[in-house]
């Protein structure tokens, strides 16, 4: 028996996520649908009488007209009979509390005339809420099969696997008729298309989305309108769904008031009060960052001395030779960078993903709306400021929902700004170095400060240039702003547990995959080189050292060898070749080398570092980074990492945009290369400079 | 009495009356902002914008006042303090 295609539709914050989890528990795959960044999921679930099912969740949309590449997404799936996922059956999921606006929905996919089943979730608040249902009158009226479910209580999972199976059952006729939006216009429609239906070439009109196999342009030509005529047509056929929801609800379904307890608008009253509101935020803020380095030390320390040990014993266990090398110098390292950020991830993920499902990202979107503008921004840049603290890249695709352009773009634009994750081994090193371990009052510790002015910092230059490109930029869009207020629920466990695994992982292989090649590229260009120097350093050295004047002890033959063909390889090349221009920011060609290569993800400078140095000394002993970065000297015997170089170059990692993704993805968001240039330009400009000034003060 | 929606007070409840569908988002449409339908004001953020609505019996959403602005609606109750 073939597999069914269930398809799961729905409102943002109904539940739809928790029942796909319900369904299909970890066998879940995540990808992306072709030529957009739209996460596909698609999972695995076994039913009664031995059927099996493919679910796909399909990105939450308040309705079949598409205001967005998410909701695209639903639409095409949805006209595609030839869509190898082309739903057999569509489960509708609703909030019992929401139910009014989540039938419009309903009824626009039941007019399609797929075999569509009704889930109402949240039912363990029907009760709380003095919500009564009359399920025989509204599955009669909605002409469906409704299964009511509590993803909480774990009520009702198994009456709809029990549905999907029996989905053949389930009539297909429509709950509007389309021709009653305007008489006369879907007569002539149906006239031309006989064997069309109707809805579907309506939608096929009024939405501007890829269509696999109806002639668009076939249909809009004959029948085009102007635009005000058709949102005109629009609204009508909203008005009209309303009336038939409205209608069907009054007797499907009953509000007793006096037994519902009102904890919703009060909660509302204090965490959106004028000084509550921002002192709770304000708390949340600081809890957040608080744990991101707190909570995280012990994990890290611990990743960073387990890899180190492996290094070392792959060393010592191995055959010598190049892959050896390979193996202890490049990839360990390289796998090493990457694992390390794992705690800090999954732990901003964690908040993040329990402050948006419990319902309080919006209270604090309606809280800073205002104060947001000001800038440039929207209300709704708050959340990708906050989730830009992990990583740009989900943050840039979260924007997705500021409805003006303007907005939306300057938030695109300043959000690499805010220190992401992959600043912070820079940055913990740096400091680390140059900032004594001191305590300030005995309380505060100068390195955790020094850490902090680096957020605020990043935080200040992201509003500062937002209000810049708001006086710049020359838009003229209306400032369109809906935000759903959602209920406050408590996160269910399992829903923020697969969130947090599926965001670690995708940062895990996705960054990974190019922190491991570049740190094997970069070992492969510091241990070969090009001409007679680095090939014949042993003599060169060994001539040098046994000529020499001055009584040398050959025992530093070794060491000088490693360093003489480090600075002849291709790697060392090239950072001569730049030297020039780095040197006013304090920079060696080493530091030099470890900033190119660190242009494609910021994390890669600690790795590079650490594999330059580590090509660069003979010495078996395997020594952590920091100390082989203290023991750095120039040529005049003071250390390498002074306090003005640290400090440069912490600047420099603040401002400067290095990060091939997130500019990547700036280009696909922007739909051109025009901003993403803009921005490389621009902060990295800023960077230099910034970077010029501190050394020459500092020096 | 007639007014626009910018300029209800919290506990207003006001029944809508017309807006101009190009200047108003389609999505409020769909959450149930439609003419006929009821709308109260739950929440104003600080500094008086944006303004937080129930309409239509359950949808909970916040625009901002300039939109708000566009909504002609009738008052049916006014909290009295």
């Amino acid at each position: 028996m073939q597999n069914i295609n269930v398809a799961l539709i729905g409102n943002p914050n109904v539940g739809k996520t928790s029942v796909f989890n319900e369904l299909t528990g970890l066998n879940q795959q995540v990808g992306n649908y072709p030529g957009i960044t739209v996460d596909k999921k698609i999972g695995f679930c076994k039913l009664p009488n031995n059927a099996k099912a493919n679910v796909i969740d399909l990105p939450g949309t308040y309705s079949l007209n598409a205001s967005s590449v998410d909701e695209n997404v639903v639409i095409e799936l949805l006209l595609n009979k030839n869509d190898k996922l082309y739903p057999d059956v569509a489960v509708v999921v609703t909030d019992v509390e929401n139910l009014k606006r989540n039938l419009l929905l309903f009824t626009q996919i039941k007019d399609l005339e797929i075999p569509t089943i009704l889930v109402i979730n949240m039912i363990d608040r029907m009760s709380r809420k003095g919500i009564s249902l009359d399920i025989t009158f509204l599955e009669e009226k909605l002409k469906t099969k409704i299964v009511l479910v509590s993803t909480r209580k774990k009520i009702g999972i198994e009456n709809l696997k029990k549905a999907i199976v029996e989905y053949k059952s389930i009539p297909t006729e429509p709950c509007l008729n389309a021709s009653s939006i305007d008489v006369e216009y879907f007569e002539k429609l149906k006239k031309t298309f006989p064997n069309q239906l109707l809805y579907k070439l309506w939608l096929v009109i009024t939405q501007d989305v890829n269509f696999s196999n109806i002639e668009r342009n076939e249909v809009r030509n004959s029948f085009t309108k102007s635009n005000n005529e058709l949102k005109r047509l629009q609204q009508k056929e909203t008005i009209k769904r309303y009336q038939f929801i409205n209608e069907t609800l009054k007797k499907g379904l009953t509000i007793d008031h006096s037994k519902a307890t009102d904890l919703h608008s009060k909660l509302d009253k204090i965490l959106t009060h004028k000084i509550f509101g921002y002192l709770i935020f304000f708390g949340v803020l600081f809890l957040i960052f608080q744990s991101i380095f707190d909570w995280s030390s012990v994990p890290m320390d611990f990743i960073d001395s387990t890899f180190a040990d492996l290094s070392l014993y792959a060393k010592a266990n191995l055959p010598k030779g190049v892959f050896t090398d390979l193996i202890t110098e490049g990839i360990i390292p390289g796998i090493g960078g990457i694992v390390i950020f794992i705690p800090q991830i999954a732990v901003l993920f964690l908040f993040i993903s329990v402050l948006e499902e419990s319902g309080y990202m919006s209270r604090v979107v309606f809280l800073m709306d205002k104060i947001m503008r000001r800038f440039g921004l929207s209300g709704k840049s708050v959340v990708p400021l906050i989730s830009g603290t992990a990583c740009s890249i989900p943050a840039i695709m979260g924007t997705r929902n500021i409805e003006n352009w303007k907005e939306r773009l300057i938030t695109i634009l300043v959000t690499p700004f805010i220190t992401c994750s992959a600043r912070l081994p820079v940055y913990a090193i740096l400091i680390a170095l140059i900032i004594p371990e001191k305590r300030i009052l005995g309380l505060f510790s100068l390195q955790g400060l020094s850490l902090m002015t680096l957020y605020l910092l990043g935080f200040f230059m992201a509003i500062f240039s937002a209000s810049i490109l708001n006086k710049v930029l020359k838009f003229k869009s209306k400032s369109y702003f809906v935000v759903e207020m959602p209920h406050y629920k408590i996160p269910l466990p399992k829903n923020i547990g697969i969130t947090v695994l599926e965001k670690t992982k995708s940062f895990v292989f996705g960054a990974g995959k190019i922190i491991l090649a570049l740190s094997i590229i970069l070992w492969f260009l510091g241990s070969h080189g090009p001409g007679k120097d680095f090939k014949n350093a042993q003599q060169i050295i060994e001539k040098e050292v046994y000529s020499s004047d001055i009584p040398i002890n050959p025992s530093v033959i070794p060491d000088r060898v490693s360093e003489y063909k480090l600075e002849h390889s291709y790697i060392g090349t090239l950072g001569k070749f730049v030297e020039p221009v780095i040197k006013p920011l304090g920079y060696d060609w080493k530091i030099g080398v470890a900033v190119i290569s660190s242009f494609a993800a910021r994390e890669v400078f600690v790795g590079t570092l650490a594999t330059i140095y580590s090509v660069g000394s003979h010495s078996d002993e395997e020594t952590t980074i920091k100390h082989q970065m203290k023991a750095e000297i120039r040529e005049d015997g003071t250390p390498t990492f002074s306090f003005a170089t640290g400090a440069s170059l912490l600047i420099f990692y603040a401002f400067a945009m290095q990060c091939i993704s997130t500019l990547a993805i700036v280009r696909k968001e922007t739909s051109s290369w025009k901003w993403p240039l803009i921005q490389l330009v621009f902060m990295s400009g800023l960077a230099y400079i910034s970077a010029l000034l501190t050394y020459q003060f500092l020096k | 009495m007639k007014t626009t929606a910018d300029l209800l007070k919290i506990g207003d409840v006001a029944l809508v009356t017309n807006f101009d569908v190009d200047k108003i988002p389609f999505k409020l449409l769909e959450m149930g902002c439609l003419p006929g339908n009821e709308i109260k004001v739950l929440q104003i953020a600080p500094f008086g914008d944006p303004i937080y609505f129930d309409v239509n019996n359950g949808s909970h959403l916040a625009i901002r006042k300039e939109t708000a602005r566009d909504i002609e609606v009738e008052i049916l109750t006014t909290k009295v303090d």
